[in-house]
């Protein structure tokens, strides 16, 4: 009995003790997860979920991988590993493509973020505001990058959730025509501007500045692909999901210039070219490494020393000779690009290598042959004779002899013994330039933008926190030029124009009449060299089809119609000096110059019609019929 | 029970025999080849320039079997049978493919129940005929006629002829060691065309080289070619 008892007594324990309700028993809060009311309750918080939203834009051209630098016969690739660059005879429809799964899913978090930030009750209405434009920013321009690489995508602009039924035809989207993904971004600019802050010194998160600079360009972008997709009518869809039609040409073009007049005339915050240093070649490679003060950046992708978000951009195209690392040298950029740049006299002309006889002009400093030039030249690129982080490059590519041969070694700095002279000498540069070693200067040149000067920057330990600039004030007065000159209005073009090229050194001022199609390529080519340019402003001017034709390329190509829109620039050139050694000669010991084609260029840029879009998987076109195939594919 | 080596043996024959059973799908064995002809003469392209598409029915994803003609103009592709679309995407090519007032190309149907040799009939813009080449004293002579086939509100110009000269039977705008323009402003009759081309000096001599005539077409991305000869010299 006593057993019983007992028995009863623990039964009754037990079940008083499981009166308590299953629910309160079970339903915990996880303490590791955040919910979406608690993530939202503080600004510190939210800004950490927009940081990881931040870090997830896509660009052109990336620090992450230095290649995405190299194409378009603007550089030679230094490095083997890369030579397929100059090596393939055309790109494949899927290049420059998109990650469909990627992005969406990043535009899904973006859509999230709205929705959930919106619902938010504890944040205040300034800090809300502001959280949410800087969302809407990245989601436009987000889809901007999208629609230049693939034209119109389906347009999404709410979280797509799924009600496990069986059947998700309700989330197949259609594309969005061109049009429309242009408008999104400008309407979505406009929408913004004023709850971001319009102060010059926020450049990695969104500003006001940022939003107008993309509004800008995009309008830019949409002008100019109504205006000049008319001369490639098969670069169109009936649907208009790629192409936009003509007549909408003027209306994007002034919303071009009204954005970017909206920057210039300071209402967005106090941006200006940048304009610090006395040096102007100097000054104009400080707009990329310079953090502090300075006016001209306006969205910048920023990098931090120590603090895991650096990159390695300067160790891979660092001058290679005495570099912090064994390595470098790999971005070489192209004489097609070198000889571009103007005279101070506003003139073209190639480099002179020969005189009119067909002598060879000798020069007494390596670096006279780029004497007179605009001075974003040696801003952007590392010349022979000149120095970075106060030590010469040592660019040259053997002796050239009396007799008319050629001494050189190859290795770096490789020694031989001089006809007359008794001990071997060192017979070519230990930065090369020799026929296809790589990592060093292939095309006698090294690229200047973005190399951090700063010590430890071109080293594994500490690499670099020069930031990426995605939009910048140089690159809105260009944006502002073109429109203006699109509506027939070349004084205002040639203003804006005269005010980049005052600060590269070009004071004669181009007069409305100057002011042609040509002037306006060229001068984006030059002053937003190595910035992700270049494709998206061949498309948009359907200039690709002409410049990247197919065809190689020969000296004569190369030498002719310099700063023409239309010229071929399919083969990447090389500069090579050589010191002339001829005892009994005055040009003793003085450098020549001689244009040569890096023997691993085998291929010539081919873009066909098929690529000015970019091509969409048939896995993703396969999951939503409604989606359509590009053209030309 | 004791485990013997017998046993051990016996199992892995056992495993052995039944892996013998294939695990894997019989490949496509079906040959459907052919060329691209007009009037039964045989249109030579670029390499790896321009392409078709295959669809086969009855499979849920609507993706293409891709494929590109040879320089020839000829294909062949290894499938299985059953239904199939053959299409040529728009604007691809140096000729016209019909299309549906949707846009859409226009499809050929194919019921593929054994090898099959299939030519494509398509109407080029233009033909090339008569292409005489000859090589000698470091030059590459050559002369063709063009004849327009069509006619009317889809007439196109020609843009330029050009002369391709390679090292290997791989000869085009892409591939070739020279190559020599006439632009088409310039061609009073397009019945009897010369065009002349310099051998360049070639590494590793060879006392041969691969020559053929492209004619672009204005506002046509892929050009037209006479057949591809090997040129001694």
């Amino acid at each position: 009995m006593k057993k019983i008892f007992q028995f009863i007594l623990f039964t009754a324990v037990m079940g008083a003790g499981s009166c308590k309700k299953d629910k309160d028993f079970l339903d915990i809060k996880p303490i590791s997860i955040l919910d979406n009311e608690s993530a939202f309750s503080d600004p510190a918080q939210v800004l950490s979920i927009l940081a990881d939203l931040y870090n997830r834009q896509l660009d052109f051209s990336t620090f992450d991988d230095w290649s995405t630098f190299a194409d378009f016969s603007e550089s030679f690739p230094s490095e083997n590993g890369r030579a397929y660059i100059v090596q393939r005879t055309g790109w494949g429809y899927g290049e420059w493509g998109i990650n469909w799964f990627d992005s969406y899913a990043y535009i899904r978090e973006l859509n999230l973020f709205l929705q959930r930030c919106e619902a938010a009750p504890n944040l205040s209405d300034g800090d809300k505001k502001r959280f949410l434009a800087e969302a809407r920013f990245l989601r436009a321009n987000f889809y901007f990058e999208i629609t230049k690489r693939l034209g119109g995508v389906p347009l999404i602009t709410e979280p797509l959730l799924y009600d496990f039924k069986g059947d998700p035809s309700y989330l197949q989207h259609p594309r969005a025509k061109e049009s429309e993904m242009y408008d999104f971004v400008i309407s979505e600019a406009e929408a913004i501007k004023n709850d971001l802050p319009a102060d010059v010194n926020v450049k990695s998160r969104a500003s006001k500045g940022a939003a107008l600079a993309m509004e800008s360009r995009a309008a830019l972008y949409a002008g100019s692909i109504a205006k000049y997709g008319a001369t490639t009518p098969q670069v169109a869809l009936p649907g208009g999901e790629v192409g936009i039609p003509a007549g909408m040409a003027n209306d994007y073009y002034t919303k071009a210039l009204n954005a970017a007049k909206e920057i210039i005339d300071g209402s967005a915050g106090g941006y200006a070219l940048y304009n610090s240093k006395p040096d102007l070649a100097e000054n104009f490679a400080s707009i990329f490494l310079d953090k502090n003060n300075n006016p001209e950046s306006i969205f910048i992708e920023d990098f931090k020393l120590k603090s895991g978000k650096v990159h390695y951009f300067t160790g891979w195209n660092q001058p290679r000779y005495g570099a912090e690392e064994e390595e470098g040298g790999r971005i070489n950029p192209s004489l097609n690009l070198v000889e571009s740049f103007e005279k101070l006299d506003n003139t073209y002309a190639p480099l002179p290598v020969e005189d009119g006889s067909g002598n060879p002009i000798y020069y007494t400093n390596q670096a006279d042959i780029f004497e007179g030039r605009d001075a974003r030249l040696s801003g952007t690129v590392i010349l022979p004779g000149t120095a970075f982080k106060g030590r010469n490059v040592d660019i040259w590519a053997g002796y050239q002899l009396a007799d008319g041969s050629i001494l050189t070694g190859d290795d770096r700095g490789a020694q031989k013994v001089l006809p007359g002279g008794t001990n071997p000498v060192q017979v070519v540069g230990f930065d090369g330039p020799i026929n296809a070693k790589e990592f060093t200067a292939q095309s006698g040149f090294y690229i200047r933008k973005y190399l951090d000067p700063a010590p430890g920057g071109g080293s594994r330990g500490t690499s670099s926190e020069v930031p990426f600039q995605r939009y910048r004030f140089g690159e809105v007065l260009l944006n502002a030029a073109e429109a203006a000159f699109e509506l027939g209005q070349p004084d205002v073009a040639a203003g804006y124009m005269n005010q980049v090229r005052a600060r590269a050194g070009l004071i004669i001022e181009l007069t409305a009449g100057d002011i042609t199609f040509d002037r306006i390529v060229h001068e984006r080519r030059v002053e937003l060299a190595f910035e992700g340019h270049i494709l998206y402003d061949m498309k948009r001017w359907r200039l690709a089809t002409k410049v990247w034709d197919g065809n190689k390329m020969t000296e004569a190509d190369l030498l002719s119609n310099i700063g023409k829109a239309t010229k071929r620039n399919t083969q990447p050139y090389a500069l090579w000096p050589y010191k002339y050694h001829n005892p009994s000669s005055p040009n003793n010991g003085k450098w020549i110059y001689k244009i040569v084609l890096p023997t691993l260029v085998t291929g010539a840029n081919n873009f066909q019609l098929g690529n000015y879009y970019s091509f969409i998987d048939d896995n993703v076109r396969s999951n939503n019929p409604k989606i359509v195939r590009q053209p030309n594919q | 029970m004791k485990i013997t080596f017998h046993y051990f043996i016996i199992l892995v024959t056992a495993a052995t025999f039944m892996s013998c059973k294939k695990d894997n799908y019989d490949p496509p064995k079906t040959k459907l080849s052919g060329k691209l002809v007009y009037q039964g003469e045989a249109i030579q392209v670029e390499y790896d320039r321009v392409p078709f598409q295959l669809y086969q029915y009855g499979f849920g994803k609507t993706g293409a079997i891709g494929g590109t003609f040879a320089p020839d103009g000829s294909y062949s592709m290894l499938l299985f049978n059953g239904d199939y679309k053959f299409v040529i995407p728009n604007d691809q090519g140096p000729f016209i493919w019909k299309k549906m007032p949707s846009g859409e190309p226009d499809s050929l149907s194919i019921n593929l129940k054994g090898n099959q040799e299939l030519d494509i009939e398509v109407t080029p813009y233009y033909m090339l005929r008569n292409a005489q080449l000859t090589a000698g004293s470091g030059k590459v002579s050559a002369s063709f006629a063009a004849e327009q086939i069509i006619t009317g509100t889809d007439a196109k110009d020609i843009e330029r002829v050009s002369l391709y000269i390679n090292k290997t039977q791989f000869v085009s705008g892409a591939n070739n060691i020279a190559f020599t323009d006439v632009s088409g402003s310039s061609i009073t009759d397009i019945g009897s065309i010369t065009i002349e081309g310099t051998i360049p000096d070639i590494v590793p001599a060879q006392n041969y080289v691969f020559a053929r005539i492209g004619l672009k077409i204005a506002g046509v991305e892929d050009m037209i070619f006479t057949p591809v000869q090997k040129l001694s010299f």
